[in-house]
């Protein structure tokens, strides 16, 4: 298992698009939290957040900001790097090399697991440590306060934030062994995060009451109500209180687990072809 | 000795296709084992199943006596199965370093085996970048890394040029010496007659012969062209026999071993007839080959 997981962070680390998935989600992070509605407070043009004004931005809501995208475009980043890290080895015909070398399935399964939450919880600080230098340079150029969260809110809202990234993640892993590549597993995933789940939240929601209802069970809203309850702002696309944080946290735990209990099932079960 | 590979009615179906029929094969210790047959036959099903890649439908297989999903299943196996599969953002000595993290081989392991295949000069460069050769190659050394008792390999020349084939089949040789059982699946008749001890056919899911090379091949003959061909008939049926002397593409075939041409020759000159060609000739295994498998040259693989 120990080997399996070495392998895995290896090829994880040298895997040039595992740093560009990074850097797309911080510079998307850090541009649509932080730079536009601070470009909108200095020259005064209003906006999503005008209403907040600077108070939105500085270092006291950094929680919410560092966790505020992962309900749907930082989710969907997570998505695609769970598929990467899964369905790979189809597409590169790996899956027979590595287990000739004969480690189990569920050994190696195990393994991109573990990779896969390594790498969220590193999406996720590095969203934190982006946002709270972002927040003090602006709080430092506009004079504010520079007010921390506590350090027991940094960690609950850090936990909350990996546990929605491991699980968008990890549905990317149960998509990629699923469908036993990359190209469809991220084109459907992506059409599921950015456009159904908003369909169903701005179209059909507000229409069907059944519809409403089963909003509050799927892994989004749940995900968006998790955000919501620690701080971040409703006004972030997929960021709703639909239902209460802890109901959310434990949604959100139900589906990770249950993804990674399918896609290992998949896995096991299916041939190597 | 514990037998390296035992299978027993070994069966894949995919739906109404029988794909592997009720394969028992037995790979010895120590020998190479050429395992052939036409595209589709289920060669490489049967080398899948063997890893635990593809499901049994039915059968079971063993490897140095464990059976399939147990932990020791494929401990002392090294396998390149349907050509090289590796990541292409990895170096080739990148590539191996991982794959014995896998398998649990040591560091040391990977520069013994990019030298056995003679690699270590391209061993820093992306895998991406290597030839078909060269990825073969790789190939092959992932499947020595864990210094394995048995190697089964699937087309392991594909895509090599003439040198690094013979390389190849001098590396399995060697292997073979040494006391590694070796499981080769080929496309190239000549290269499993050069170097396997024994070989399994299979034919349309079923394993249709399994024997040594030379027995597969059979006795050699003698192939006379004689003038006029009834009196040498006539002589030679009389001296070996009706059964050994047959006319054969207008010539006579002979069958009896080849040290006796010179004695054939003399006997048949004796009696007035003028030979103007006399030659042994051996059934090669492409012959038997074919017969087997009722296959024309362009579906072999």
């Amino acid at each position: 298992m120990w080997g399996s997981v070495r392998a895995e962070m290896f090829k994880l680390v040298r895997r040039p698009a595992t740093w560009l998935l990074l850097a797309v989600a911080l510079v998307l992070g850090l541009t649509f939290t932080y730079l536009i509605p601070y470009a909108g407070y200095a020259g005064g043009t209003g906006g999503p957040r005008s209403g907040r004004g600077l108070a939105a931005i500085l270092p006291a809501g950094l929680v919410g900001n560092s966790i505020g995208g992962l309900p749907v475009f930082l989710g969907a980043i997570a998505l695609m790097l769970g598929v990467l890290i899964a369905g790979g080895e189809y597409g590169w015909g790996t899956w027979k090399t590595v287990l000739a070398q004969g480690p189990s399935r569920l050994t190696v399964y195990a393994g991109k697991l573990v990779a896969v939450a390594a790498a969220t919880l590193a999406l996720l600080l590095a969203m934190f440590a982006s946002g709270a230098v972002t927040s003090a340079v602006i709080a430092t150029v506009e004079k504010a306060p520079l007010h921390w969260p506590a350090l027991g809110d940094l960690a609950i809202g850090l936990g909350a934030g990996w546990l929605i990234a491991t699980m968008w993640a990890v549905l990317g892993v149960l998509l990629g062994v699923g469908m036993r590549g990359v190209a469809l597993p991220i084109g459907l995933g992506l059409v599921w995060m950015l456009a159904v789940q908003n369909l169903l939240a701005v179209v059909a929601a507000p229409l069907l009451d059944w519809v409403a209802e089963l909003q509050k069970g799927l892994p989004g809203p749940n995900a968006g109500s998790l955000a919501a309850s620690l701080g971040a702002t409703t006004d972030t696309p997929g960021v709703a209180h639909l239902v209460g944080g802890g109901q959310a946290a434990v949604v959100v735990a139900i589906y990770l687990v249950g993804f990674a209990a399918a896609g290992g099932l998949l896995l096991r079960s299916r041939d190597i072809l | 000795m514990t037998i390296p590979v035992q299978t027993d009615l070994l069966t894949k179906r995919y739906g109404d296709l029988t794909a592997v029929d009720r394969v028992s094969l037995a790979v010895r210790p120590g020998e190479v084992y050429g395992f052939l047959g036409p595209n589709g036959a289920g060669k490489t099903t049967t080398l899948r199943m063997l890893l635990g890649l593809v499901r049994p439908t039915s059968g079971t297989v063993r490897l140095f006596g464990h059976s399939l999903g147990t932990p020791g299943h494929l401990a002392q196996v090294g396998a390149l199965i349907e050509g090289p599969g590796f990541y292409p953002y990895l170096s080739g000595r990148d590539n191996l370093r991982v794959l014995a993290r896998y398998g649990g081989a040591s560091q040391t392991r990977v520069e013994v085996v990019l030298d056995m295949v003679d690699l270590t000069a391209r061993s820093r460069d992306r895998y991406g970048t290597y030839s078909l050769g060269m990825k073969q190659r790789l190939g092959v050394a992932a499947a020595l890394l864990k210094d394995p008792r048995l190697l089964i390999l699937d087309e392991p020349t594909n895509g090599l040029d003439p040198a690094g084939m013979a390389d190849i089949r001098t590396l399995i040789r060697r292997l073979g010496a040494s006391g590694c059982t070796v499981l080769l699946s080929s496309h190239l008749l000549g290269e499993v007659q050069q170097i396997c001890d024994r070989v399994g056919v299979i034919s349309r899911g079923r394993l249709v012969a399994e024997n040594s090379v030379a027995e597969l091949r059979g006795s050699a003959s003698l192939w006379v062209v004689a003038d006029p061909i009834d009196l040498a008939v006539a002589r030679a049926r009389s001296l070996l026999g009706d059964h050994r002397v047959h006319i054969d593409d207008g010539g006579l075939r002979v069958d009896v071993a080849g040290d006796r041409a010179a004695w054939i020759n003399a006997e048949l000159v004796d009696a007035g007839v003028a030979i103007s060609e006399l030659r042994v000739r051996e059934r090669d295994l492409e012959q038997v080959f074919f017969e087997l498998t009722d296959e024309g040259v362009s579906h072999v693989g």
